[in-house]
């Protein structure tokens, strides 16, 4: 995609920007100029890059239109919708040269004529809109309608298409499903009448969309968390998580409310803060439900308390952390890979935690499963390491999959009848020799009783200062923590193995290190990669470290926090690692992966794209 | 602490509550505390409490966060399940287990420092959220385990054992709990076990938050002249307002009261508690009124003692606000929690 030119003849392989102001009713309608190109059968991305605000700040919301079902954000604007006039003069430097221009003519701006290398395309939107709506409000968000009229005639987006969409969101309401319709062809037909249309950058049905569907992280996630039989879910809210509650209530309240009684079989809490949405997972896991909290960087610096506490006392613990631009408050609405290290390592005293790297929504809503059903195989916390990219935006994916045979996984609970059997319990005693022991719920027996304390214990549970009493269950969650890839999913493997030059990276870095490899791919550079799905490491993560000799690491950070944890992790020499790094806060794209690895391979010819074996 | 382990054999006469059990099987581990130390005295107050009730052990969860009061959850009923968890935030561990299983028995043990300072968050949102729980502060004015400072509830004017004067004013747990609406706001003494093992009790059934203040003195640190949460003291400023009997569903009443004095509050689970007013001016029913009783008597450097304030009403307890089913999600089967892949199939469209 990079450096192709804008008003080449460029079907279903371009991108439109939408400058808007927020607050003012644009989401809906660019995602609706988004899933009309989607139900065309030609894939799509969407990423919104929008303030900490409510109201009045500029907004962005990008369409990448790519035939190719590239995932990550391209790099180059060709289409530019600039309904904020605040942000034109930037709006206008960042759109690629040969692009298009689309502004409300309604107040001449001369300024944007000052690029000659663009077309500027004049549509008077407020003057239509307001000589046919009536209402403040109302003309507000009928101009965005309006303005996706005009886009769809511009790159040909089927109009039936667009009003079988309009039709679903308002066949209940005629009133505005009629001011919609009206507003659209207002656009519309402006185009048609008064332009030349379509521009050379357009769209065309394709049949790649069948079985797929877009839907962002968080929906997922939530999604997950229903399947996987979550009943507590306890929350401060917090961007870019919030939306993982509301999607777990709103699929509860169609899917665990009882028709006839309104009896709910789940319980959402709002705590007061993260050291307490954390503290309500602890007790209601140790209780014996599934439980989870989504949150962000910030929460999971609150909640190191009582990670180390659930770690410790053994506690199953799933805690998604959908990543944000840090340190501090940071940017809370740009997206960024920066809590690795924190949640690896969250904690006083010797702690180590499971992470899993989802790289995209359809892997949000299994790793979400699976993220039970690790933590209570292993009882220990579960970090998923969503991002914002992931969490917040609409990705094309592969329709979910369910499979009605699966079951839980609750781990070592043992059951009135076995301790019925016993004649003393020992909740640290490791009976079965994997580092794992067996635990027991409160209303079990008296039995099974057994007193959770994060002060020093010995494996019988007792309170311990005994240093060889202490040890003993200290190695054992080592044991414990080195055991745990057998249980936790594998790396993705791509290329054909042989080469000598590897890519290592993770989540959301993904889409962009895909296309990446086709552009290097078709320059003859032959690279291996591995993408890690979860830590600690599989032994298949050290095998490419080793059998690679120069490793680029990519991921979204200044500090190189993925590099380190391989450094830490493993035998990899430090030298091999090579840093690719993104850390703006926006999504990734694959230029600089592509031009920082052939700038690294021209320095040393000879690594280049030559095979190991010949 | 004591060093003398009691033998495990009980003798046969000692009398056994309606499960066939003794006293002694409500016992938990030994105590390390300082010998004279009041939370053990609500120890005894609370295995009396639980005993009496016929409590089955595996039915009750105990609760602590960090702290000598914290540690005593070992000290009791063995036969439960105990969470100490970290410093002052045991209310949301309460809350979570709480969450997953509403039909077990929730008894939370805390301290001033636990509750008061660090807690003081998570123990307001405890009481705002209405969980069903017994809450017990074991309120000596001081932090023992790191060597007598001095607490939030320090009085002003109180002298640490070291000489230092406490000069700002505390923070009192009964007014803070009646502030925030909770239902059940009780003070006592560890001294009290007659006064304090049907709060207790009453505490246990109360269908929400229960939270009972229990100046506890500390020996070690705050026993000593000057300290306004010694024995002493607290004997002489004690004024108990409102006796409180606890009668379980089954039990007749069989005590008799003069006409105006007693003022029956009922249960959920049909107990009731039978409040007596020692002071016929006070309303334990209205909030406020118990509101200005109390702090009028706090200035006279009285701390009054009974069920302060109770309502027995339990609409605002969080499983009832949030429509919980009335089995424990923790046991509702995996088929019933689990929507199934044609309902995926069909949500699918929702996303295209």
């Amino acid at each position: 995609m990079p450096g192709l030119i804008a008003n080449a003849n460029r079907v279903n392989d371009f991108v439109v920007k939408f400058a808007n102001v927020n607050g003012t009713g644009s989401a809906s309608a660019n995602s609706l100029v988004m899933k009309a190109i989607f139900r065309m059968g030609v894939p799509v991305t969407g990423k919104n890059y929008f303030p900490s605000n409510i109201q009045g700040l500029p907004t962005w919301y990008e369409i990448r239109v790519t035939r190719d079902a590239y995932a990550a954000r391209a790099s180059q604007v060709d289409i530019m919708v600039a309904m904020n006039a605040e942000t034109y003069s930037r709006d206008v430097r960042e759109l690629s040269s040969g692009g298009y221009l689309i502004y409300d003519s309604t107040w001449p701006r001369s300024a944007l004529l000052q690029r000659g290398d663009i077309t500027v395309i004049a549509v008077p939107l407020a003057k239509l809109v307001n000589e046919n709506f009536d209402g403040v409000r109302n003309r507000i968000l009928l101009k965005n309608i309006a303005y996706a009229g005009v886009l769809a005639a511009l790159i040909d987006v089927d109009l039936e298409v667009i009003s079988a969409l309009l039709t679903e969101s308002y066949g209940k309401k005629p009133k505005l499903l009629d001011s919609n319709t009206k507003a659209l062809r207002l656009g519309y037909d402006y185009v048609k009448q008064h332009l030349m249309s379509p521009l050379p950058l357009r769209v065309e049905h394709m049949d790649k969309t069948r079985g797929h569907i877009m839907i962002d992280g968080n929906t997922a996630a939530g999604l997950g968390c229903v399947y996987a039989g979550a009943t507590v879910g306890a929350w401060y809210p917090i961007t870019p998580s919030t939306s993982l509650m509301d999607a777990f209530k709103g699929f509860c309240e169609r899917f665990r409310v009882d028709p006839k009684t309104g009896e709910r079989n789940f319980a959402v809490l709002q705590a007061e803060d993260e050291l307490a949405a954390v503290g309500m997972v602890l007790g209601a896991s140790w209780n014996g439900a599934r439980a989870f909290t989504p949150t962000s960087g910030p929460g999971i610096s609150l909640m190191n308390e009582f990670v180390g506490l659930a770690y410790y006392a053994e506690v199953p613990c799933v805690i998604f952390d959908v990543q944000r631009v840090g340190p501090s408050t940071g940017m809370p609405t740009r997206t960024q890979q920066s809590d690795i290290m924190l949640c690896a390592y969250a904690s006083h005293g010797d702690t180590r935690h499971v992470l899993l790297f989802p790289a995209n929504p359809e892997e949000c809503f299994y790793m979400a499963v699976q993220a039970f059903d690790i933590a209570e195989r292993l009882q220990t916390p579960v970090f998923v390491m969503s991002d914002l990219d992931i969490g917040m935006n609409d990705w094309m994916c592969p329709d979910l999959q369910w499979d009605d045979a699966y079951r839980p996984d609750r781990g070592k609970i043992l059951s009135q009848e076995e301790l019925a059997g016993l004649e003393k319990f020992y909740r640290y005693v490791d009976r079965d020799d994997d580092a794992i022991t067996y635990r027991t719920l409160p209303g079990s027996s008296p039995t099974g009783a057994f007193f959770t304390r994060g002060s020093g214990h010995n494996q019988y549970g007792g309170y311990t200062e005994d240093s060889a009493e202490y040890q003993v269950v200290l190695d054992r969650l080592k044991r414990k923590f080195i055991s745990a890839p057998k249980y936790l999913p594998k790396p993705v493997m791509i290329g054909k193995g042989s080469s000598e030059v590897g890519i290592v990276s993770l989540g959301s870095c993904d889409g962009a290190i895909r296309e990446a490899l086709d552009v290097l791919g078709r320059q003859k550079i032959d690279v291996d990669y591995m993408r890690v799905k979860s830590f600690p490491f599989n032994n298949d993560v050290e095998v490419f470290l080793r059998t690679h000799s120069t490793i680029f690491v990519v991921e979204q950070n200044r500090d190189a926090q993925f590099r380190s944890l391989l450094t830490l992790e493993t035998a990899v020499e430090k030298s091999k690692l090579n840093s690719i790094l993104s850390y703006s806060g926006l999504p990734m794209s694959a230029d600089p992966i592509v031009n920082e690895i052939r700038a690294k391979l021209a320095e040393a010819p000879r690594l280049s794209a030559v095979p190991r074996k010949l | 602490m004591s060093y003398i382990n009691k033998p495990k054999v009980a003798h046969p006469s000692l009398p056994v509550n309606t499960l066939g059990m003794t006293r002694r099987q409500y016992e938990g581990s030994m105590s390390t505390l300082c010998a004279g130390c009041g939370h053990d005295s609500v120890t005894a107050s609370i295995i009396e409490a639980c005993w009496g009730l016929s409590l089955r052990p595996e039915q009750l969860v105990k609760l602590s966060g960090i702290g000598c009061s914290s540690k005593t959850t070992a000290y009791f009923v063995s036969g439960s399940h105990g969470f100490n968890s970290v410093h002052g935030r045991m209310p949301s561990i309460a809350s979570g287990a709480n969450a997953a299983n509403r039909k077990l028995t929730y008894v939370g043990v805390s301290g001033d420092g636990d509750s008061l300072s660090i807690g003081i968050g998570q123990l307001v949102h405890a009481i705002r959220r209405n969980v069903n729980m017994l809450y017990l502060i074991e309120n000596n004015g001081v932090y023992g385990l790191t060597k007598g400072q001095f607490s939030a509830s320090a009085d002003i004017g109180t002298k640490a054992k070291r000489g230092d004067v406490n000069s700002s004013p505390p923070i009192d747990p009964v007014l803070l709990a009646l502030t925030l609406g909770a239902t059940f706001v009780a003070r006592s003494f560890s001294g009290d076990k007659a006064q304090l093992v049907p709060l207790i009790q009453a505490g246990l059934r109360h269908n929400g938050f229960a939270l009972i203040d229990v100046l506890s003195p500390c020996v070690t640190f705050n026993d000593h002249e000057g300290s306004t949460k010694s024995y002493t003291y607290t004997r002489e400023h004690y004024h108990a307002a409102v006796e409180a009997d606890f009668v379980p569903l089954a039990q007749e009443i069989a005590v008799d009261y003069a006409v105006g004095e007693s003022l029956p509050v009922s249960l959920h689970d049909g107990s009731q508690v039978i409040l007596r007013k020692l002071d016929p001016d006070y309303d334990p029913t209205d909030r406020t009124a118990a509101y200005n009783y109390i702090g009028n008597k706090l200035k006279k450097n009285e701390y009054v003692t009974g069920l302060i304030h109770i309502d027995g009403s339990d609409s605002t307890e969080f499983h009832n606000l949030n429509h919980t089913a009335e089995a424990p999600l923790n046991s509702i089967p995996f088929e019933k929690l689990s929507p199934g892949r044609a309902a995926l199939d069909q949500l699918m469209g929702r996303f295209r």
